[in-house]
């Protein structure tokens, strides 16, 4: 890949650059679930490496969480929107040099923003932990020429309209710059106190509903027409998937801090949007669905069916639970418990993460134009997968229902924690099981780039059979 | 690029997003402004300084360029007792001045009105430093700057207090940022049902010039805004810090003993693979008791850290 940094624009093979994201977001999310199973053993077993700043858990949490957001997944997205938008424009990306430009960019801003972090050094602001010049590189230098690449393939697109994942890549890329600016205010000019506390979760909500939600959502409008055959059933409804998005999601950030003493307006007012994110869940779900009609075999055959599937059925749960956790008459209850942390996982980990490995699995076979090296490993991949977040998600519900229990039962402190013991065991078992079934993609995935059979022009992967 | 819908999509894109942003950010921008003051918002951003995360001032996050919290006995400038202590907040020559001498209009109005009549807030001179207390006018709060009203000069406050009555909040709170103690602790008792344990929720006021406020979203551990309260012992606090689990068996907090540094309050090394090895000895049974817990050094990060922890009241 480094050796086309320089090259002629026209010299660069076609998809160099969202093989390099797909690749580097496949490394980023190994790293990440690592991170991940060592922090839940710390949790499990205190005194599992001790004596170290580097491995305590204050330092390595939000590695984690970073390496995952802003490493698996949003790199996942760049591969996608690079693979994707040029297909759905009946041309080429506009330009693969930028394209890799950005990816090299995006990996050593990242590194060096973890690093820092690592070492503790951060804002004190959950989910822009970044310091601001980290946080200004992001907007500037991964943000941007992304949205620039996205913006021109469409414009320069050879078909009429622009279908539905294009919208959402149009605005995603758009609103992920404007949420970083907005959301790092507090550190661009040194704004303190209550406002600091709400633009920290301004841009924590945002974040998630303006950029990864919507453009996980995009990822399967393409996925399940493309793979099935079946046109997608509406799309009138994905109409009101996007403005609904736009219009509810961009306003409930107050949800997040319903026990701080912020206005009680804005408090109502973001329970009530906070609930009316129903609107764009339902109609999302339901149009995926209702395209698969007649192709619902292919849940079983196909592998980038069954993962996007998977996706868009857990995100039933996901929207059941965030539409009303976030109510007075919930939140009470299970704030700050492990309820939310169980809930930011079904997100991350079980819809969006299912949706991306999809358009990773289906991107890096068609543009290297190499099937699948085993079906075998890509099962085990899954189904590691899929067991392993729910064994997660399941202990950390329980966890959080016992905490929230503790909470309002005002028992001491430490009779929560002796409690709640097992289920931290269970969610490191479930941590260490998505780890290992990344190892095993990666590994499948660089044999796929070494010894896939070659797919004829003209073909797509789902087209040939499997042959391991 | 000329059909109509890109206008249309793209007029009606800004228009929602616009009014949302309006909705979410502009709005409540008054509420915000309209906060003033509490003492506790007063006490808690003079004491911790301009910034606790990550700044100019203080790169590395080392706690460098935090402003002293000491307690004042005899008069500074004149040697005679003071009828009763007062805590001052001493901003020595080079230490960024707190928000509420750069921006007196974040701290609300009637609070801005008296520090700046009565206590001279705005005559700060940043080359020599400043000194500021906590006055109060009927039940209004404000700052007063002893070095123009009183001529309380930041070295003298320094020299002339005892040790243990210097209180390194601010640089302790780097240390809660940086430790990432906010991961597992809160700083935000809730308002539905955690005064018994935990005590009052914060009000609207207790928060300007406080950055980053650091509430914490992910409680798997004691609130701790008002920990001083409930457990102010100094002994308590520092084994605890070194290995929770001398004091509770079951807890899960990481030891954070290496914040304790290279040598120990009588500047011997400390040795703690020595430690740990007797520490494991003790668990398997093969001691009656643990091993003793250093001594911290007076310049140590955990001795800032437990001036925070104790200054949470």
């Amino acid at each position: 890949m480094l050796k086309y940094l320089f090259a002629k624009n026209e010299d660069i093979p076609s998809g160099s650059a969202a093989v390099f994201f797909g690749f580097s977001a496949i490394l980023w999310f190994v790293v990440g679930t690592g991170l991940g199973s060592f922090n839940a053993a710390k949790l499990a077993f205190p005194d599992f490496v001790t004596g170290n700043e580097f491995f305590a858990f204050g330092h390595m949490r939000q590695v984690h969480v970073l390496a995952v957001i802003l490493g698996w997944i949003s790199m996942a997205f760049a591969m996608a929107m690079m693979y994707i938008t040029p297909i759905l424009g009946n041309t080429r990306l506009w330009s693969e040099k930028l394209g890799l430009w950005n990816c090299l960019l995006w990996n050593i801003g990242l590194s060096l923003g973890l690093t820092l972090l690592w070492g503790g050094i951060g804002s004190g602001r959950e989910y822009s932990d970044f310091i601001w010049p980290i946080d200004l590189y992001v907007a500037l230098f991964v943000a941007l020429p992304l949205a620039i690449n996205v913006w021109m393939t469409i414009l320069k697109r050879r078909v009429q309209g622009i279908y539905t994942t294009n919208w959402f890549f149009g605005a995603g890329v758009f609103m992920v710059i404007i949420v970083y600016l907005t959301g790092n205010l507090p550190e661009f000019f040194h704004l303190t106190g209550l406002s600091e506390a709400y633009l920290t979760w301004w841009f924590a909500h945002n974040v998630l509903g303006l950029w990864i939600t919507p453009v996980a959502a995009a990822i399967a409008y393409f996925t399940i027409p493309k793979v099935t055959g079946n046109p997608l059933y509406s799309h009138r409804i994905g109409h009101l998937h996007f403005w609904s998005v736009v219009v509810f999601y961009s306003t409930p950030a107050a949800h997040h801090l319903m026990s701080a003493p912020l206005p009680e307006w804005l408090k109502s007012f973001a329970s009530v949007e906070g609930v009316l994110i129903l609107v764009p869940a339902i109609a999302f779900v339901s149009n995926i669905l209702l395209t698969m009609q007649g192709k619902w075999y292919m849940f079983v055959e196909s592998l980038e069916v069954r993962f996007t599937i998977t996706g868009v059925l857990l995100a039933i749960p996901l929207n059941m639970q965030g539409g009303f956790q976030q109510t007075r008459a919930i939140n009470w209850y299970i704030h700050g418990t492990g309820w939310i942390v169980a809930h930011a996982h079904l997100a991350l980990l079980g819809f969006s993460t299912f949706l991306e490995g999809a358009a990773v699995y289906l991107g890096l076979q068609s543009l290297m134009k190499r099937k699948l090296y085993s079906l075998t490993l890509g099962n085990m991949h899954f189904w590691l997968l899929l067991i392993g977040f729910s064994t997660y998600w399941i202990s950390m519900t329980i966890a959080g229902l016992i905490q929230g229990a503790g909470k309002i039962y005002e028992v001491p402190y430490i009779d929560v924690v002796i409690a709640e013991h097992p289920y931290m065991i269970a969610r490191w078992l479930g941590g260490t099981l998505v780890f290992i079934s990344n190892l095993i993609w990666l590994y499948n995935m660089w044999m796929t780039a070494r010894e896939g059979t070659v797919i004829p022009a003209g073909r797509m992967p789902h087209e040939l059979a499997y042959e391991r | 690029m000329n059909f109509r819908e890109y206008k249309i999509g793209s007029r009606m894109f800004g228009f929602c997003l616009g009014g949302s942003m309006c909705i979410t950010l502009f709005l409540p921008s008054f509420d915000f402004r309209s906060a003033t003051s509490t003492e506790v918002a007063l006490d808690k951003q003079l004491s911790a300084g301009w910034e606790t995360g990550w700044s100019v001032y203080d790169p590395l996050m080392l706690g460098a360029n935090k402003p002293l919290k000491v307690l004042v006995k005899k008069d500074p400038k004149t040697g005679t007792d003071l009828a009763t202590p007062m805590y001052a907040y001493v901003y020595q020559k080079g230490v960024p001045m707190p928000n509420a001498a750069d921006h007196p209009g974040n701290l609300g109005k009637s609070v801005e009105d008296l520090s700046m009549a009565k206590g001279q807030l705005g005559k700060f001179d940043k080359s020599t430093g400043a000194v500021y207390l906590i006055k109060k006018e009927g039940d209004t709060p404000y700052v007063e700057n002893a070095t123009a009203t009183m001529g309380w000069m930041p070295e003298d406050v320094v020299s002339k207090a005892a040790d243990a009555d210097i209180q390194h909040v601010g640089a302790g709170k780097t240390m809660f940022v940086r430790e990432g103690c906010w991961w597992c602790h809160t700083l935000l008792p809730e308002e539905t049902q955690d005064w018994q344990v935990f005590g009052a929720p914060p009000y609207l006021g207790d928060f300007n010039g406080e950055s980053p406020t650091a509430f914490g979203s992910d409680r798997k551990a004691p609130d701790l805004l008002h920990v001083g309260s409930r457990n102010s012992s100094r002994e308590w606090m520092t084994l605890h810090f070194f290995n929770p689990r001398l004091v509770q068996p079951h807890s899960i907090m990481p030891r954070f003993d290496y914040l304790w540094g290279d040598v120990d309050a009588s500047g011997q090394k400390i040795n703690f693979d020595q430690w740990r090895a007797d520490y494991n000895d003790y668990r398997a049974g093969k001691r009656v008791n643990p091993p003793d817990v250093p001594a911290y050094a007076k310049n140590s990060e955990i001795r800032a850290l437990i001036d925070f922890m104790l200054s949470l009241k």
